[in-house]
């Protein structure tokens, strides 16, 4: 039970009329040699840990450790309480549960990386959200975690999911292209609307520029977790409606992985271009810095 | 090309907020800790480029000082190393500098030893929380530490390997690779063998009883 790409997943459930979760965890149990039940344990943990951070980064205003972020998820959060929101309850609820995540993160608070900790509150707020909209049980969001990583690893193997090497489309494009799937799959649909909701957010995300202010992980980072769990809000329902992806997602996985090369260092992490080269973004680097220095 | 399991995707939990500036930094003071075999009196880190760039925004001190406190990247009292260090009398300094063509993310960490005993060790954060170690009191090896580790430092001699395999072999544990390395033939050299199976003490003691040897340590992390 093995697969390298989209196409291949997809020939496997077909063949044996199994979701891409059974066959994500038996690809894993083949590899690794661990057992079915110690595999759904770990992944039982890791949501743990997700649901943790999303508690703290709502409940509280968690500074980041230079202090460019912090308290926004709690802010959108409550808004949406207090007021009627923009974009709609559930909208409202995923985002700011994501933000919530990064701002632990950028706190050195316990996350999980998903794929990366700079891309690690989409899973979370999307999952979580959708779970309570839904009623979703631990059990069936462990099923989802397993989904998204199957997307993850055919990302991980065929492109990349960092974001000095792809841009941020391949660091919170992946997490999002992870959580739709993952979405569409828990929602009932085919393994196939699953690949297409994954291709529309990656889609979505092409060109996404990596450009962290002062070189940390929090700005725009934290906002670009919340436009992922949007965004694969967004695809999940599109791929659930039946909208087909033109492009076979394997192709849409390469062409991120291409355009990411084809992107100047500038804009891959190394906080010499875009947002971090603004000179408010250089000013801020020259603060931290100086402040760091005393 | 490389397999990955689930867990390299999901996951890993770690401290946040970047795999490689703060997972993989504690990963590579836990195997500085492990190789000076807990014993730490003072630690002096030596920062090479985007660890040298950013290692106070992204908490990298931090998490250097914590894998020296023995911690798990997924630790939470990584936050508080400073004071947990100074609690235990730890002396720690962290320095800028150039280690030349390596890796954006190596440090080179100095451990003294309360006996004065001095360990080095340079090491690189390769991404997703992965490390490499390089360098151990200057000789140049590898190993990643993503399997049980051994190390050994022995006298460059025949029949010393033979007899460490062995006994591995009986007590049934299967290695996935293994180098050797030695400053100069029938000098002394290092043995690193990484294993499939975890590694008892017992073993270990036996290990250390081979003529040759000087020392072994392990590292898993």
């Amino acid at each position: 039970m093995n697969f390298t790409n989209g196409k291949e997943l997809l020939e496997l459930c077909s063949l044996h009329n199994k979701k891409i979760h059974e066959i994500m965890l038996e690809k894993e149990m083949k590899y690794t040699g661990v057992s079915e039940d110690l595999i759904i344990i770990k992944l039982q943990e890791s949501l743990k840990i997700m649901k943790d951070s999303i508690t703290v980064g709502i409940k509280q205003e968690v500074k980041s450790l230079s202090g460019l972020i912090g308290g926004e998820a709690k802010k959108i959060y409550e808004r949406n309480i207090r007021e009627k929101s923009v974009c709609g309850p559930l909208m409202s609820k995923a985002i700011s549960r994501s933000m919530a995540v990064l701002e632990v993160n950028s706190a050195m608070g316990k996350i999980v990386a998903a794929p990366t900790a700079g891309s690690s509150g989409i899973i979370p707020g999307v999952f979580i959200t959708v779970s309570e909209e839904f009623g979703f049980s631990d059990d069936e969001l462990v099923k989802a975690l397993l989904t998204a990583s199957a997307i993850g690893f055919i990302i991980t193997r065929n492109a990349t999911v960092a974001g000095a090497e792809g841009g941020c489309q391949a660091e919170t494009g992946s997490a999002a292209a992870m959580a739709a799937g993952a979405i569409v799959e828990l929602m009932g649909g085919t393994p196939e609307k699953a690949l297409d909701a994954a291709s529309f957010t990656i889609k979505n995300t092409l060109g996404l520029v990596c450009d962290p202010i002062a070189g940390l992980v929090e700005a725009p980072c934290q906002m670009r977790n919340a436009i992922g769990s949007a965004n694969a809000l967004i695809s999940a329902e599109m791929a659930l409606a039946g909208v087909k992806s033109i492009i076979p997602f394997d192709e849409v996985v390469d062409t991120m992985y291409r355009v990411g090369k084809c992107m100047p260092m500038e804009l891959r992490e190394t906080a010499m271009g875009g947002l971090a080269a603004t000179p408010t973004g250089k000013r801020i680097m020259k603060e931290i810095l100086e402040k760091e220095l005393s | 090309m490389k397999d990955f399991s689930l867990f390299d995707i999901i996951g890993p939990s770690m401290i946040g907020p970047s795999s490689s500036h703060t997972a993989g930094a504690t990963k590579l003071g836990k195997v500085a800790y492990r190789i000076a075999c807990k014993e730490i009196k003072s630690v002096e880190f030596l920062l090479h480029g985007s660890f040298a760039k950013t290692y106070r925004g992204h908490g990298t001190d931090k998490a250097l000082l914590g894998g020296i406190l023995g911690f798990n990247p997924d630790d939470e009292r990584i936050k508080d190393s400073f004071n947990l260090a100074k609690e235990k009398n730890i002396d720690y300094r962290f320095i800028e500098g150039d280690l030349g063509e390596v890796h954006p993310n190596t440090v080179k960490i100095t451990i003294t030893k309360p006996n004065d005993e001095i360990v080095e060790l340079v090491g690189s954060s390769i991404g997703g929380g992965n490390i490499v170690v390089c360098q151990i009191n200057g000789l140049s090896l590898e190993f990643t530490g993503a399997y049980t580790t051994l190390i050994i430092s022995h006298k460059d001699k025949p029949g010393v390997i033979a007899k460490v395999t062995t006994i591995l072999a009986q007590n049934n544990i299967n290695i996935a690779f293994m180098r050797v390395y030695r400053y100069g033939r029938g000098e002394n050299a290092f043995m690193i063998i990484e294993t499939d199976d975890s590694i008892e003490k017992a073993v270990l003691g036996c290990i250390n009883e081979v003529d040759g040897i000087s020392r072994s340590y392990l590292v898993t992390l």
